[in-house]
């Protein structure tokens, strides 16, 4: 089977975020920007199909940052080909910009199937698999917990909350949106990354235009209030319980 | 794998092996006596301990080793090496190179996983970020310089650590040494957010490739600087600078901080006027101690407090008994205890009540030099019977505490 | 026509999901803020009687059997021809496994813009508006609402669930379905969740006990606590190590992450591998002896007592109420 599995970038959240002087757009300054989680495990389902069932992987980014170390680290644990799209990009640049720059390059990939995370934290115009999907007029599913393929039709596990998994079949091609791989992403050896960046060779494919239209434009960012220390709950024992009573009431737990 | 082709992987990894240890020659001369297995805290967990992985090897079982997982119980203790009568080099050739293997081969317990992961992406296992890694110090006075705001040369360059830096249950003991170089106006500096993991503990669990990567990180920030010496908190950052780096072409005079302090006891000694009346037993730490030497500085330290009473617990010195945080140990917490459903900073804790005694009215102290210590034993303390009014602490808190600092 | 609010119901195995009753409370506020209608939008198979207590001024109803279960395409195809025609304001939709990829598609398919994680949508002035919630929680961005027709993807935020439920039945007009043939998406089977232990992952309230419950034979007071309260007990690290609870009950690094709507941590000190896994509850209660405890530092609410005395007290209460 010929994979392609699309990855972006996204805000560390580990580092503060910032908001410019702006007021509406993150300050980059000190941003740094990582794979986007469930992309990582869209990548470990890409590996796992090909290692039962045969094929090519090939991994697509934008050259925003630590590209290229995400990609050497793809190549690292299985994956064949690595592309990067070249110039433009922001380090925020929207989906349905990204959608469209991917369309034409997974065109002449002529994929069975596109693998992605099911989402991203940043996501403000809708998450990059249904677009793709949309562009390229493959079908689409999302929050995609495992597949297993047969002949022309794949079937896939995708998850409803409280646990609940809706078994689907697909015609390939599809675009399919990981929510987590059937095994949590393996762990490669930085000595095999470093391998990697010796032998293996990133594709640049250099793009022409990004068209954001079809997202929103933001006119202000603010953060919401951070935590303070909780509220203490004073009185006696049962001054306590009961005030505790009328919390789970305002929750709407009892 | 298993017939010839088993054999002749084996059998070159053998040679490998040997030929690339230092003394790696004595890996032949392995008698089984199994005492390094013996000395080994997890031994009765591994299937293959030590002498097993030997036999193993000699076995053309390499496959069989590399695919069980319980050689993740090594915490890297050298323990083993300690006992071996033919001085095999146990934890610097056969288990850290076994555990490489298995890493490769992507044999790795996920919690370990994320904690190289981290340390890869973030410069410290913790997954904290890394501009923070001074922010312990932040409001501190008088301020501590950061080399790149200092710019000035130094005596002393500090390196703080990973868990000294960003532990909780740590940075008390790091502000009390940061107040003891103050107050025994020692001309010092830190590196601040261009200091990265020391990372021997991430070559220790398997990950070479990322120890030679902090180690360049933290050789590029060394480079910009002038000072005279390191002074490290980390006994693991210490071993890395002063053994491993060297290795990587990265040589500089390097000293523990029981070292730096126990040379300055006279001027110690007239500073500390505050008596703390406790008995306290010294946990030598494994890469202080029994890997390096360093047995007398930390305890010197502690007789000079007034009040001090320091006992010996039954495994002391070169025969300590590891905290079991080494190695990878501080990140398989769940592993470990899954497969032993026993914690060997628990063991340590019973010797440790053992030697200061139950009497409850008392104060009876464990004493460590190591930051991964204070939070494994703390955690100890909560489930070994009678230990609850067991204090830990580092050395220098209750150095701190006798000069005054302390607050 | 232009400044209707149109809300997708969402329903699951015959259940219509919260999130589509905090649609319609959103979409109301939307709709009284510029003047319009607030129109839901239901399809399914033989599920007239869901449109029962959506609290809109109108219900249109699309019956086919292509629509008894949840398919993307299936539900793709039956909005888009609605939309195009109608062209409301805009279309709500769950920012879910539901919503997400119908209105991804519909967006490239239709032309018309998507703004995603929305917490509000409302009206300042007669301008629509929405609010995002991105970062993970950290950032909160602030537009128009982009026109002429957008699509909106939810999170539960501002509104509430009740809000959008009402007892007075709405108007339904049945809507005629456009062809299903040809579908690439077909629902073979629905798996339920294991049977055995409980997931605590989903579970909307969780009762946490760590080490400070001290005994197993403790547990009994939290296990009260948790019938009472109906929720479920789980446990940091040293609980499950000593083997009191098992391992799927465990919260915390190499454990599980939580997202309840109440998380009251009993004894819990708060070390960082469990507060990582936590920081996802919409609230959070601890009950600790130490007032240094880190757990407070999470915590929206607060009591610094013995969970001994407390923890009876408490059941008891609640078991009067």
């Amino acid at each position: 089977m010929n994979i392609v599995v699309l990855v972006k970038l996204v805000p560390d959240l580990v580092e503060e975020l910032e908001i410019d002087s702006s007021g509406a757009t993150l300050d980059t300054t000190f941003m740094r920007m990582i794979i986007n989680e469930p992309d990582e495990h869209a990548l470990e389902q890409a590996i796992i199909l090909k290692e039962r069932e045969g094929g090519e992987v090939t991994v697509l980014g934008p050259a925003i940052e630590d590209i290229d170390g995400v990609l050497f680290t793809a190549f690292a644990k299985g994956s064949d080909r690595l592309i990067k799209l070249v110039d433009g990009f922001e380090l925020e640049v929207n989906n349905h910009a990204l959608a469209r720059a991917f369309t034409s390059v997974i065109r002449e990939l002529n994929p069975d199937l596109v693998l992605t995370g099911v989402q991203a934290h940043n996501d403000l115009d809708g998450s990059l698999g249904p677009l793709v999907a949309e562009y390229l007029g493959m079908s689409y599913v999302g929050y995609v917990s495992g597949v297993t393929s047969s002949g022309d039709k794949l079937t896939v596990r995708k998850e409803y909350p409280g646990g609940l998994i809706g078994e689907m079949e697909v015609a390939i091609p599809a675009v399919l949106g990981i929510q987590s791989a059937e095994q949590p992403p393996r762990y490669v050896a930085i000595s095999k990354v470093r391998q990697a960046m010796k032998t293996a060779t990133i594709d640049e494919q250099t793009l022409t235009e990004l068209d954001p239209s079809g997202g929103p434009t933001v006119s202000q960012m603010f953060q919401p209030q951070v935590g303070e220390r909780a509220e203490m709950i004073e009185g006696d024992i049962d001054q306590i319980a009961a005030k505790l009573v009328e919390l789970f009431g305002d929750l709407g737990v009892v | 794998m298993t017939g010839p082709m088993a054999l002749d992987t084996s059998k070159e990894f053998l040679n490998q092996l040997i030929t690339a240890t230092p003394d790696g020659e004595r890996i032949r001369l392995c008698l089984q006596c199994g005492a390094c297995s013996g000395a080994c805290p997890f031994g009765f967990v591994m299937k293959f301990p030590p002498h097993g992985m030997i036999a193993a090897l000699r076995a053309g079982m390499l496959d069989t080793l590399v695919d069980t997982d319980t050689s993740w119980m090594c915490v890297s203790c050298y323990a083993c090496t300690q006992v071996c009568p033919a001085k095999i080099p146990v934890t610097a050739g056969l288990t850290t190179r076994i555990k490489e293997e298995m890493l490769l081969a992507g044999n790795v317990p996920s919690e370990l996983q994320d904690a190289l992961e981290k340390a890869q992406r973030y410069d410290n296992p913790l997954g904290e970020s890394p501009r923070k890694r001074a922010e312990w110090a932040s409001g501190f006075e008088p301020e501590i310089p950061i080399m790149a705001k200092a710019k000035r040369p130094v005596d002393v360059l500090w390196f703080v650590g990973d868990y000294p830096s960003y532990h909780a249950g740590v940075i008390p003991s790091t502000k009390a040494m940061a107040k003891i170089l103050q107050a025994l106006d020692v001309d010092f500096g830190i590196l601040g957010p261009e200091e990265v993991s020391d990372g021997d503990s991430v070559r220790l669990a398997g990950e070479s490739g990322l120890f030679e990567m902090l180690a360049e990180k933290n050789a590029k920030a060394f480079d910009k600087y002038e000072f005279n010496e390191i002074i490290t908190t980390d006994p693991h950052a210490f071993n890395a600078i002063k053994n491993e780096y060297p290795n990587l072409e990265i040589s500089y005079p390097v000293r523990h901080y029981t070292q730096f302090l126990a040379e300055r006891l006279d001027q110690l000694e007239k500073l500390m006027k505050k008596s703390i009346e406790a008995t306290v037993a010294f946990h030598d730490p494994c890469y202080l101690g029994r890997v390096n030497g360093i047995f007398e500085e930390p305890r010197q330290l502690l007789q000079a407090i007034p009040g001090v009473e320091l006992v010996e617990m039954a495994h002391q010195r070169e025969n300590s008994l590891c905290c079991g945080g080494g190695g990878g140990g501080m990140w398989l917490d769940g592993f470990q205890w899954e497969k032993a459903e026993v914690r060997i900073s628990e063991w340590r804790v019973r010797e440790a009540i053992s030697a200061v005694g139950t009497d409850e009215n008392g104060t009876r102290i464990l004493a460590v030099a190591c930051p991964y210590e204070p939070p494994r034993f703390e955690d100890a303390t909560k489930t070994v019977p009678g230990a609850a009014g067991l204090i830990v602490k580092d050395i220098v808190e209750l150095i701190a505490e006798a000069m005054g600092l302390e607050g | 026509m232009g400044d209707n609010i149109y809300v997708v119901i969402e329903h699951l195995q015959g259940q219509v999901s919260e999130i589509s009753y905090v649609m319609l409370a959103a979409g109301r506020a939307l709709a009284s803020g510029i003047g319009g209608e607030l129109v839901a939008i239901l399809l399914g198979h033989q599920a007239q009687n869901l449109a029962g207590d959506l609290a809109a001024d109108r219900v249109l109803y699309m019956d086919d059997p292509a629509l008894a279960e949840f398919t993307p395409d299936a539900y793709q195809l039956a909005l888009a021809e609605l939309i195009k025609t109608d062209t409301p304001r805009a279309v709500l939709l769950g920012d879910t496994s539901v919503g997400a990829e119908v209105a991804g598609a519909l967006s490239v398919r239709l032309e018309i813009p998507l703004v995603s994680r929305c917490s509000s949508v409302h009206a300042k002035e007669g301008t629509p508006k929405f609010v995002s919630q991105i970062c993970g929680g950290k950032i909160m961005a602030e537009g128009d609402l982009p026109g002429p027709t957008a699509l909106v993807t939810m999170v539960p935020g501002d509104f509430k669930a009740e809000e959008g439920q009402s007892d007075q039945p709405a108007e339904v007009t049945s809507i005629p379905a456009p062809s299903f043939d040809d579908l690439k998406v077909t629902l073979k089977q629905y798996i339920e969740p294991e049977v055995g232990d409980v997931d605590i992952s989903t579970e909307p309230i969780l009762i946490a006990v760590g080490r400070g419950i001290q005994q197993e034979a403790n547990l009994e007071l939290a296990e009260e606590l948790a019938a009472a309260l109906g929720g479920t007990i789980c446990a940091s690290r040293p609980v499950v190590d000593q083997g009191w609870l098992p391992i799927s009950r465990l919260v915390g690094k190499s454990g599980k992450s939580v997202k309840p709507k109440l998380f009251l941590a009993i004894g819990i000190s708060g070390a960082p591998e469990h507060v990582e896994a936590v920081t996802g509850s919409e609230t959070i209660i601890a009950i600790n002896t130490d007032p240094a405890a880190p757990i407070f530092d999470i915590a929206k609410y607060g009591a610094n007592v013995d969970l001994f005395e407390l923890v009876p007290a408490l059941t008891e209460q609640l078991q009067g109420s």
